[in-house]
């Protein structure tokens, strides 16, 4: 299954929770993708519990392994580069998945490479299309809102990035106005469909040229709406709210990220992270680059939005190439930044 | 056959290296550090100057707790992928017991190795020696050690107590004990490594994949989750 010049990278991801483990063939090519999901679990909690997340994380770790290496049908010896993601994310699970990466690479001698979870989000989409640079990717998720500039592999400069909350935070804390079970965001995405934006909630501009985001004034008013129309003793049809939120985020995010394409001049914009499984963010960014002719949007497939190993590996991937590598003092480091790797 | 025993669980970081008839090396230090980044550098120079290649291991033993619980889970990450990735079997020990062969060896009574767990609690269990194996009395558990000295008093045989957090709890046990309570001496505060390897060697072999700490305690939200299902 591996010929002399091909390059295998071992990718594991416990930033959150997700234990995952994946086998990428030279940095584009997926032969396994193993995701043991712990969210039924953190279910009942309305949230994801860091002292859960992390328990789960070592119950899963090897059996996530082996599964990953069977479906591979490869060994340990075949494998050129061991990938771990770093960070960001809670320092409990990433401590799993940094330790037994650790382990395997001291057992069997191998190239260890500690990487940066969102690099590992804009990486999913070199798994579906090659990357063309400069580039642009808007990477939206639980955690994070930013666009990241690339001009090369491993370049990553933050251009825009959130000033309060997260777009999958704003998600899930209007899904709980809206008494939605964790996680929200999906919930919400599907009420969207049936509703019409109707509800004239404020869209965070920020000064002139900026291309930071800000969704806490957005939730806020959100709430205000729900709670002024109770008030009154009127009740807003969860449709129709759920829609009105999602315009206004969608808004803000498809604009900027199409000032920021034009003003960088990039080939590509690649949309990463979990909110990129939201329908009606996709569906709008598909309809705005329709129109720009020089620019291709690439969006993964849902199974690549998510947290996973594969996205890992691909960054393992680069690094390798580039000679990078990390050593057995590898931490997992919650507040890791995002850097320019080649400086 | 030679042993590789591990233990994170507390601020003591310990690695052992034995074989049959010797203790091959150890490291241990006391230190408030972040043992993830320690750890393995410490595993692979201690195996390099004793001239163990990871493959020549034949069993990977490992301290499972109680402790911090982020603590526990490094030590017992690495064992169990160690043990998976190289097919060799892995055995845990309680980390208590470690503590308790570490200093009570010789001692003709009860070991009574502790663990500080905050708010006047210890985690702690009651051991003893006999005929050169060590066997629990009362299983390893968090109590408050007010609570547990109290216990103790009805034992008829003095008791020793060790530890790195002794001092934090010695007024307690000795209001409460007297002279019943032994004091070990601060040399003997930190669990030994190869103690540790030589407790594993015997130990029935585990699966790695079904290995994991033992905490004591249920998670924070877990119990005030089953606590909230009761009172439905
Ligand atoms: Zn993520």
């Amino acid at each position: 299954m591996k010929s002399e010049k091909d390059q295998l990278i071992l990718g594991i991801e416990t930033s959150c929770d997700e234990t995952a483990v994946a086998l990428v063939r030279n940095g584009r090519e997926i032969i396994a993708n193993v995701v043991a999901s712990q969210i039924e679990s953190h279910k009942r909690f309305g949230g994801v519990v860091p002292e859960i997340a992390s328990r789960h994380h070592v119950e899963q770790v090897t059996l996530v392994l082996e599964e990953a290496l069977k479906q591979a049908g490869t060994a340990m010896e075949e494998i050129d580069g061991i990938a771990v993601t770093e960070g960001p994310g809670l320092v409990g699970a990433l401590l799993i998945g940094v330790n037994a990466a650790k382990a395997l690479a001291f057992a069997h001698d191998i190239p260890l490479l500690g990487v940066h979870h969102i690099a590992g989000h804009i990486y999913a989409n070199r798994l579906v299309k090659e990357m063309e640079f400069p580039l642009l990717s808007l990477v939206v998720s639980g955690g994070h809102t930013e666009l990241v500039y690339m001009k090369e592999h491993g370049h990553f400069e933050v251009i825009g990035e959130t000033r309060d909350d997260a777009a999958g935070e704003a998600y899930d804390k209007v899904a709980r106005v809206l008494n939605m079970p964790y996680p929200g965001g999906p919930h919400i995405d599907r009420l969207a469909h049936d509703g019409q934006p109707e509800l004239d909630l404020p869209r965070a501009w920020l000064e002139p040229g900026s291309y930071d985001f800000s969704f806490s004034g957005l939730k806020s008013a959100v709430i205000n709406t729900v709670h002024n129309a109770e008030q009154r003793g009127e009740k807003i049809a969860p449709e129709t709210l759920a829609a009105s939120f999602q315009a206004s985020v969608i808004d803000v995010l498809v604009t900027k990220t199409v000032q920021a394409a034009k003003e960088y001049k990039v080939k590509q914009v690649l949309l990463a992270g979990g909110v990129a499984a939201n329908k009606g963010l996709r569906t709008a960014l598909q309809e705005e680059f329709k129109k720009q002719e020089n620019v291709e949007l690439v969006i993964p497939p849902l199974s690549l939005c998510t947290d996973n190993a594969a996205m890992i590996a691909a960054v393992g991937s680069v690094m390798y190439e580039k000679g990078q590598r990390s050593d057995l003092t590898l931490n997992g480091n919650p507040g890791l930044e995002i850097t320019i790797h080649n400086d | 056959m030679k042993i590789l025993s591990i233990d994170t669980s507390n601020y003591v970081l310990g690695i052992g290296l034995v074989d049959d008839t010797q203790v091959m090396g150890e490291y241990i230090s006391n230190l408030k550090k972040n043992h993830s980044v320690r750890v393995m550098p410490a595993i692979q120079t201690l195996m390099k100057e004793c001239g163990i290649k990871p493959a020549d291991l034949d069993k990977i033993v490992v301290a499972k707790g109680p402790g911090s619980y982020t603590g526990v889970r490094i030590g017992v990450t690495i064992a169990k992928t160690l043990s998976w990735t190289l097919n060799k079997p892995i055995a845990g020990v309680s980390s208590l017991e470690v503590l308790a062969a570490s200093s009570g060896r010789y001692f003709n009574g009860y070991l009574s190795p502790l663990f500080d767990a905050r708010r006047g609690q210890i985690y702690t269990g009651l051991y003893q020696f006999s005929n050169g194996s060590i066997a629990a009395v009362y299983e390893d558990q968090l109590v408050m050690a007010a609570d547990w000295v109290e216990r103790l008093r009805e034992l008829d045989a003095p008791i020793l107590f060790s530890g790195n957090d002794l001092p934090l709890h010695r007024k307690v046990i000795q209001e409460a004990l007297g002279d019943q309570a032994i004091m070990a001496e601060i040399t003997e505060y930190n669990p030994r490594p190869a103690e540790l390897a030589f407790l594993g060697r015997n130990r029935q072999d585990e699966d790695p994949h079904a290995f994991v700490p033992n905490y004591i305690r249920l998670a924070e939200a877990e119990a005030k989750w089953l606590e909230s299902k009761k009172q439905q």
